[in-house]
C-alpha cells in the first residue's frame, strides 16, 4: 500500500477535509452535450454540463432518474463522443478515447466463466500487465473487501453485495487514476448498502483515489463525498455544487448532526422538485 | 460435486421415458402378434432383434462406416459453421449482406442437392461430406451468430470503457458468452449430420448404413430395415450426448458458467 500513501502525502490532506481546490484537477468537463434520437427529432440528454474532479477528491453526482448520468459516464469512458464539450483528464483532452478510466458499471457484470479472481484482475489484463504482477495486489484487496477464501469461486456462487464488492475490487485495481463509480448500490437492501457505504468509505479514505460515484441516494452522497453535483432532468445540467464539510476520517454517526440533517433537507427539497418537473415534462411529452 | 445426486437425478429423469419405450414395444409384439401381420410388413420387435443380431457382424461393419463418415462430415461441418459465424460477426458489412442470403438458402432442401453434388463430384467421399457439411453448418453458424449478438451490453460497455481492442472483446467476452448458445447449435447439428450421411449413402455408396437400407428395402426386408433405423437412432443418440459431454467440459458451473481455461481462446 506504499502507493495509496504516497498518493496520500502528495495530495497532503491529513483529517481536514473540504476544500479541495489546492490538489491539481483530475478530471474536468466543460459544457458537455449530448443527444440521443433522430436528427428530426433529437432528445437531448445532456445539456451542458461542467464539472471537475480533483487528484484524491470523492466526487458524487445525484440527479433524477433518466437525467442521463450513465450516459455521462459513457462520454467519459469514451463510448460516446459529445456534441459540443470537452472532457479533459490530467489536462489532455480525452473526448471519444477509451481506456483511461477504471469503471463501475450500475449492474457488477462480472464474467461468469472467470473465477472471482480473474475477473478482478481483468482490467491488467486487457492492458497487458502480466497476471503475476498483479494478482498480489488483487488478493491482498479482495481480502480486504470480505473476497477471501472465494478467489476460485466463480460469480453466482457470491452473494449480490460480495458481487458488487469484486466489482468494486475490479475498479480498484485498474491502472488508470480515475474510479467512475455507476449507482454501485442501487440493487442491494438497505442493510447491505449501508454495510457496503461503511466499507467503501474506509477503503476510500485509506487509499484516497479520485472518484467520481453516480447515486440517487442523498444520504450516501453526503456520506461519502467531498464535493456533490446535482443535476437537474433531461437534458441534464449542474444545478447545484455542494461542498461537503465534514471532516476525514469519517464516521456513520455524522448522519445525526445537525449540520447533516440540514443538507439533506435541502438536497431532497431540490432532488424532489427535479424529480416533480421531469415527471410532468414526460407526461407532456406523451399527450 | 460428487457425481451421485447427478447419477441419482439421471435416474429419475430416465425412468419415465423408458418405461413408456418399454410399453410401447410390448404392445407393438403383442399387436403383430395378435392380428397375425406379415413380416415383411411389419416385424415384430422380437425378430427384429433375432435378425439384428444374426447379421451382427455385417451391420456393424456397415455401421462403423456411416460412423465414421458422420463424425468427419460434422466435425468439417461445424468448423465451417463456426468460421462463418466468427468472420460474419467481425466484419459487420458481410453480415448484413450474407445474413439474408444465408437465411433463404434454406429454403432449398439440402438433400435435394444430393444427386448432383454426386453427379459433380462422382461418389467418393467428397460429395457426401459436402452434403453433410451444408445441413450441419447452418445450425452451427446461426446458434453461434446469435450468441455472438446477445452478448450483455453492460459486459459489453465494461470491456470498452476499459480499453478493450475488437480482438480482446471478441476472445474474452463474445466467444465465451456465445458457447451456451453454440453448444445447443452443434446438438442440433450432431444428430443432422447422422440424417446427412445416411441420405449420402442413400444415393451413392458401397457400405453404410444408408447404402445397406436401400440394399434390404430391394429384397423387402423389413426386418433388417428396422434394425438398421434403430442403428441411425442410436448413433444420432450417441452423438448428441457426446456434444452434451464435451459442453459440461467446456463450460462449468453456475450459468451453464464456463471457466477461463475452456472458455476464452487464448
Ligand atoms: N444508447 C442510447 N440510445 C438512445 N437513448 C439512450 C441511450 N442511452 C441512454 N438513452 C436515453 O438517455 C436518457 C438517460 O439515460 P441514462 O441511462 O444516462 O440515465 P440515468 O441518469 O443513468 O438513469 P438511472 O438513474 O435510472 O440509471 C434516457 O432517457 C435514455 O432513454
Ligand atoms: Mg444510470
Amino acid at each position: 500500500m506504499s502507493k495509496s500513501e504516497k498518493e496520500n502525502r502528495r495530495i497532503g490532506r491529513g483529517a481536514e477535509a473540504g476544500s479541495e481546490s489546492d490538489a491539481p484537477i483530475k478530471l474536468e468537463l466543460s459544457g458537455l452535450h449530448k443527444s440521443f434520437g433522430s436528427k428530426r427529432k433529437p432528445l437531448p440528454v445532456i445539456g451542458g454540463v461542467s464539472l471537475q474532479v480533483h487528484e484524491g477528491e470523492f466526487v458524487s453526482l445525484i440527479g433524477p432518474s433518466g437525467s442521463g448520468k450513465s450516459t455521462l459516464f459513457h462520454l467519459i469512458g469514451g463510448l460516446l463522443q459529445p456534441e459540443q464539450g470537452e472532457i479533459r483528464l490530467d489536462g489532455r483532452v480525452i473526448n471519444g478515447e477509451r481506456g483511461h478510466i477504471g469503471y463501475m458499471p450500475q449492474q457488477p457484470a462480472l464474467f461468469p466463466w472467470r473465477t472471482i479472481e480473474d475477473n478482478v484482475v481483468l482490467d491488467h489484463e486487457v492492458n497487458g500487465i502480466p497476471r503475476r504482477e498483479t494478482l498480489d495486489e488483487a488478493r491482498r484487496w479482495m481480502e480486504r473487501a470480505g473476497l477471501a477464501g472465494f478467489e476460485q469461486a466463480y460469480p453466482h456462487m457470491l452473494s449480490g453485495g460480495m458481487q458488487q464488492r469484486a466489482a468494486f475490487v475490479r475498479a480498484l485495481l485498474s491502472p488508470h487514476g480515475l474510479m467512475c463509480l455507476d449507482e454501485p448500490f442501487s440493487a442491494l437492501d438497505a442493510f447491505t448498502r449501508s454495510e457496503m457505504q461503511t466499507w467503501l468509505l474506509d477503503i476510500w479514505e485509506e487509499t484516497r483515489r479520485s472518484v467520481l460515484f453516480v447515486t440517487h441516494h442523498i444520504e450516501e452522497a453526503l456520506l461519502l463525498s467531498d464535493t456533490i453535483y446535482v443535476l437537474s432532468g433531461r437534458p441534464s445540467a449542474v444545478l447545484r455544487r455542494i461542498e461537503v464539510p465534514f471532516p476525514r476520517p469519517r464516521r456513520e454517526e455524522i448522519a445525526e448532526s445537525p449540520e447533516f440533517l440540514a443538507l439533506r433537507r435541502e438536497l431532497t427539497g431540490l432532488m424532489k422538485e427535479e424529480q416533480r418537473k421531469t415527471r410532468s415534462s414526460d407526461i407532456s411529452g406523451i399527450l | 460435486m460428487s457425481l451421485r445426486p447427478t447419477l441419482n437425478q439421471w435416474f429419475r429423469f430416465a425412468w419415465p421415458p423408458f418405461v413408456a419405450v418399454l410399453f410401447f414395444l410390448t404392445a407393438w409384439e403383442a399387436a403383430v402378434r395378435f392380428f397375425g401381420v406379415e413380416a415383411w410388413i411389419l416385424p415384430s420387435p422380437s425378430v427384429i432383434a433375432g435378425e439384428a443380431s444374426k447379421s451382427a457382424e455385417s451391420l456393424w461393419m456397415h455401421t462403423l462406416s456411416t460412423l465414421q463418415l458422420t463424425l468427419i462430415g460434422f466435425a468439417i461441418g461445424s468448423s465451417v459453421g463456426l468460421l462463418v459465424a466468427c468472420v460474419l460477426h467481425l466484419v459487420p458489412l458481410l453480415k448484413s449482406a450474407l445474413y439474408p442470403l444465408l437465411i433463404l438458402s434454406q429454403n432449398v432442401p439440402t438433400i435435394a442437392l444430393a444427386p448432383l453434388l454426386m453427379i459433380w463430384f462422382g461418389f467418393g467421399l467428397l460429395p457426401k461430406i459436402i452434403v453433410i457439411t451444408l445441413v450441419c453448418f447452418f445450425p452451427v453458424a446461426v446458434s453461434a451468430m446469435d450468441g455472438f449478438a446477445q452478448t450483455d451490453r453492460t459486459m459489453l460497455n465494461y470491456m470498452r470503457m476499459i480499453g478493450a481492442n475488437r480482438v480482446q472483446i471478441f476472445r474474452k467476452l463474445e466467444f465465451p458468452h456465445a458457447l451456451p448458445s453454440l453448444f445447443s447449435g452443434l446438438r442440433i447439428a450432431a444428430t443432422y449430420s447422422v440424417m446427412g450421411a445416411v441420405i449420402a449413402e442413400w444415393i451413392g455408396a458401397q457400405k453404410g448404413i444408408g447404402y445397406y437400407m436401400i440394399l434390404q428395402k430391394s429384397a423387402f426386408r423389413t426386418d433388417r430395415i428396422f434394425a438398421a433405423i434403430v442403428i441411425i437412432v442410436v448413433l444420432s443418440l450417441l452423438l448428441f450426448l457426446l456434444v452434451t459431454l464435451v459442453e459440461r467440459l467446456v463450460i462449468r458451473g453456475g450459468r451453464r458458467s464456463g471457466n477461463t481455461e475452456g472458455g476464452e481462446l487464448r
